[in-house]
C-alpha cells in the first residue's frame, strides 16, 4: 500500500475566460490532515468540486488509493471513498438528523427495491445495523440528543457536524470539509479542532480547506496555498508561514 | 412495524377490517352505482400511491402520470379481449402490464434525468398526450388499438372458473359483480400499502427523500441519482400499470378518453390535496376526490329543484365549479394538504408563518 492517497496531477479548470484552476499538482498522504488554504477566489472550492466529480476538470486528473478517478460521477467518488461536506450546509433539511446519517450508509450498504418489499432477514438486519452505525456517529460527533430532531432545527455549529457525522457513514478513506470552521466562534472551532484530531487519529485522511490560518496551521501536518488557481507552495505550517509568496497573496502586497 | 403488535392497534386494525368488509353492503343498499364509485375510489388511491413515490417521495413532478394507467390498461384490453382473440390468464396480464407500464415509466424518466420542477413537469405533460394520442391513431394501417372507438368486450378478472363479474354466492351471503371487485381492490389496496410504507422507511425510500431535499449532496454521499430517479419513475408507473389493468377489466371497455390531461391532474390533486409524501394523507385525498364529485352530481339537481324549481346551471359544470373553489381553499388554508406528515406540515407552517410577517 502506498503512502500516498490522492494525487492531483495538473488539475486545470476554467469557467469561460476565467481559469479558476491552473495545473494545479498536489499529493495527500495517508494519515495527514492536509490544509487548502488561499485568498477568496482562488480556486480551493473548484479544486473540491473537481475531485469529487461535481465539475469535469478540462485537463489533469486525479489518481484515488492507487487508481484513476472517473471525472464526471459524485456517487463514484463516494464509493471510492472520498466524502465531502459543503462550504455553504447541504444537508437533508426535511429529514432527521439520524435520517440523514442513515443516508449516508447507503454507499455502503445494498438492499434494494425488492428486499425494502420482502422485508425478509438480511434487509431488516442491514436496516437495523444502519440505524445503530448511524446512531453511533451521532454520538461520535456529540449531537445524540438531537437524533429525531430535523436537520434543518439545528444550530448551526450542530448541523456542521450533522454533515461531517453524514460524511462519515460513507466510510471514507479521504475526509474533505470545506471550510468547516466558517462562520464559528472560538470555542466552536476549538471542538471542531478536537474533532478533526480525533478523526485524523482514527485512521480518516483529512483535507480542509479554511479560512481559519490559526485552526489550518495548528491541525494541519501539511498545508498547500492556491492563488488564481495556481498552486503557490506545499510544504509544512512552519515553513508556509514564512514564504514570502504567501504572506503576498494574502497580503495583496 | 413494533407498534403492530400492541392492543390497541390491534383492536383499531380490527376496527378497520370489519369497516372494510361492511362496506360495500352499507354502500350497496344505496345501489350498486356507489359501489362502482367506491371501487373507482380504491383504484384512485392506487394511483395517487403511484404517483406519491414520483411526486411525494423523490420530488420529481409527473404531469403525464395517467399514461402508465393507460398502458396498463390497453396491455389488459389487448390481452383478454377478442379484439386479437388473446384471452391470457390474470396471473400473466397484470405482472405483464406492470413491466410495460415500468418500461414506460424508464423510457419517459431516461432523457427527463436532468430536469426538475417546471421544465419535467411540461415534458411529462407532453409524454402523457403523446401516449394518449398513440392509443387514438394506432388503429390503421395496422388496427392495434382500435382508435377513438376503443376496445370493447374485455375479460373481467377470472380465476379459474370464478369470474369477477355477475352475482354469485360466497359463504351464503349475495355478492355483486361490484362487490366482488371490490373485495379484490381491497386486498390489492393493502398489498400496495404495506409496499409503500416498507419502500418509503427503507434505504431505496431515503434515497429518494435525499434527491428530493438536495440532489448535489446526494450524488456526493454516493447516491447514484440517476439510477434511483429511475427507479422512483419505474416503481410509480407499475402501480399505475396494475391499476390500469384493473380498470380495463372492471369496465369491460377502454377507449383513450379514460386518459385525458385532466385525469393526471386529478391523481396530482389527489396527492397534493391529501398531504404530499404521507400515505394516509394520499389515501385520504383519493377517496375524497373520487367521492365528492360524486356526492355533488347526485346533490346538485334536487337542491336547484328545491331552491328555484328549475335546474339553472348543469350539474357538470357546477361540478368542476365548487372542485376548484374547494381546492383553493384547502391550499390556502392547509396548504401542506389535508393530513399532512407531521413534519411537512411544521414545514409549510413556518413558511406560512414567515409570509405572514
Amino acid at each position: 500500500m502506498s503512502d500516498i492517497l490522492l494525487e492531483a496531477k495538473a488539475v486545470a479548470k476554467h469557467f469561460g475566460g476565467v481559469k479558476a484552476l491552473r495545473d494545479v499538482s498536489l499529493t495527500i498522504r495517508r494519515g495527514e490532515v492536509y490544509g487548502l488554504i488561499g485568498p477568496n477566489g482562488a480556486g480551493k472550492t473548484t479544486f473540491f468540486n473537481c475531485m469529487t466529480g461535481l465539475y469535469i476538470p478540462d485537463g489533469g486528473g486525479f489518481v484515488f488509493d492507487g487508481l484513476a478517478l472517473q471525472a464526471d460521477a459524485p456517487h463514484q467518488a463516494a464509493e471510492r471513498g472520498i466524502a465531502r461536506t459543503f462550504q455553504n450546509i447541504r444537508l437533508f433539511g426535511n429529514m432527521t438528523a439520524i435520517e440523514n446519517v442513515m443516508v449516508g450508509r447507503h454507499v455502503r450498504t445494498k438492499a434494494g427495491v425488492f428486499g425494502a418489499m420482502l422485508m425478509n432477514r438480511r434487509t431488516r438486519d442491514e436496516e437495523a445495523a444502519i440505524r445503530q452505525r448511524a446512531l453511533e456517529l451521532l454520538h461520535y460527533v456529540d449531537i445524540a440528543d438531537r437524533a429525531d430532531d430535523l436537520a434543518k432545527n439545528l444550530s448551526y455549529g450542530d448541523q456542521r457536524r450533522l454533515e461531517i457525522a453524514r460524511a462519515l457513514a460513507t466510510e471514507p478513506k479521504l475526509l474533505c470539509l470545506d471550510e468547516p470552521a466558517a462562520g464559528m466562534n472560538a470555542t466552536e472551532t476549538e471542538e471542531l479542532r478536537v474533532l478533526i484530531e480525533g478523526i485524523r487519529n482514527d485512521g480518516t485522511t483529512v483535507l480542509l480547506i479554511e479560512h481559519d490560518v490559526k485552526l489550518v496551521m495548528g491541525l494541519c501536518d501539511r498545508v498547500a496555498v492556491l492563488d488564481y488557481g495556481s498552486l503557490v507552495i506545499e510544504d509544512v505550517p512552519a515553513v508556509v508561514q514564512k514564504d514570502q509568496r504567501v504572506i503576498e497573496a494574502y497580503l495583496g502586497a | 412495524m413494533k407498534n403492530w403488535l400492541n392492543p390497541r392497534s390491534t383492536v383499531g386494525i380490527a376496527l378497520i377490517a370489519v369497516a372494510l368488509i361492511a362496506l360495500p353492503f352499507v354502500v350497496g343498499a344505496a345501489g350498486q352505482a356507489w359501489v362502482r364509485i367506491l371501487n373507482f375510489a380504491i383504484l384512485y388511491v392506487f394511483l395517487a400511491l403511484g404517483l406519491n413515490i414520483v411526486v411525494g417521495f423523490a420530488g420529481l413532478l409527473d404531469l403525464g402520470y395517467i399514461a402508465f394507467y393507460a398502458v396498463g390498461a390497453y396491455t389488459w384490453a389487448l390481452l383478454a379481449s377478442p379484439h386479437f382473440g388473446l384471452h391470457f390468464p390474470v396471473w400473466a396480464i397484470l405482472p405483464i402490464g406492470a413491466v410495460l407500464a415500468c418500461f414506460f415509466g424508464v423510457l419517459l424518466g431516461s432523457p427527463t434525468l436532468k430536469l426538475r420542477g417546471d421544465y419535467l413537469a411540461i415534458v411529462t405533460l407532453g409524454f402523457g398526450e403523446i401516449v394518449r394520442i398513440f392509443m387514438n391513431n394506432l388503429n390503421s394501417p395496422v388496427n392495434i388499438t382500435n382508435g377513438p372507438q376503443g376496445i370493447t368486450l374485455i375479460d373481467p378478472v377470472r380465476f379459474g372458473d370464478f369470474s369477477f363479474t355477475g352475482t354469485s354466492q360466497i359463504l351464503g351471503l349475495t355478492l355483486g359483480g361490484p362487490q366482488k371487485y371490490y373485495f379484490l381492490l381491497v386486498a390489492l389496496a393493502i398489498l400496495v400499502i404495506v409496499i409503500n410504507v416498507r419502500l418509503q422507511h427503507s434505504r431505496i425510500g431515503r434515497a429518494w427523500q435525499a434527491i428530493r431535499e438536495d440532489e448535489i449532496a446526494a450524488k456526493a454521499v454516493g447516491i447514484n441519482t440517476r439510477n434511483v430517479k429511475l427507479l422512483a419513475f419505474a416503481m410509480g408507473a407499475s402501480f399505475g400499470g396494475i391499476a390500469g389493468g384493473i380498470f380495463a377489466a372492471m369496465q369491460g371497455f377502454v377507449s383513450p378518453e379514460s386518459f385525458s390531461l385532466i385525469e393526471s391532474i386529478m391523481v396530482l390533486a389527489m396527492v397534493v390535496l391529501g398531504g404530499m409524501g404521507h400515505i394516509p394523507g394520499v389515501i385520504l385525498g383519493a377517496v375524497l376526490l373520487t367521492f365528492l364529485p360524486e356526492a355533488l352530481r347526485y346533490a346538485v339537481t334536487p337542491v336547484q329543484m328545491a331552491l328555484f324549481g328549475k335546474i339553472l346551471i348543469d350539474p357538470e359544470s357546477l361540478r368542476m365549479l365548487i372542485f376548484g373553489l374547494a381546492l383553493v381553499l384547502v391550499m390556502r388554508f392547509k396548504p401542506a394538504g389535508l393530513w399532512p406528515s407531521p413534519e411537512r406540515s411544521r414545514e409549510l407552517g413556518d413558511k406560512v408563518a414567515e409570509g405572514a410577517k
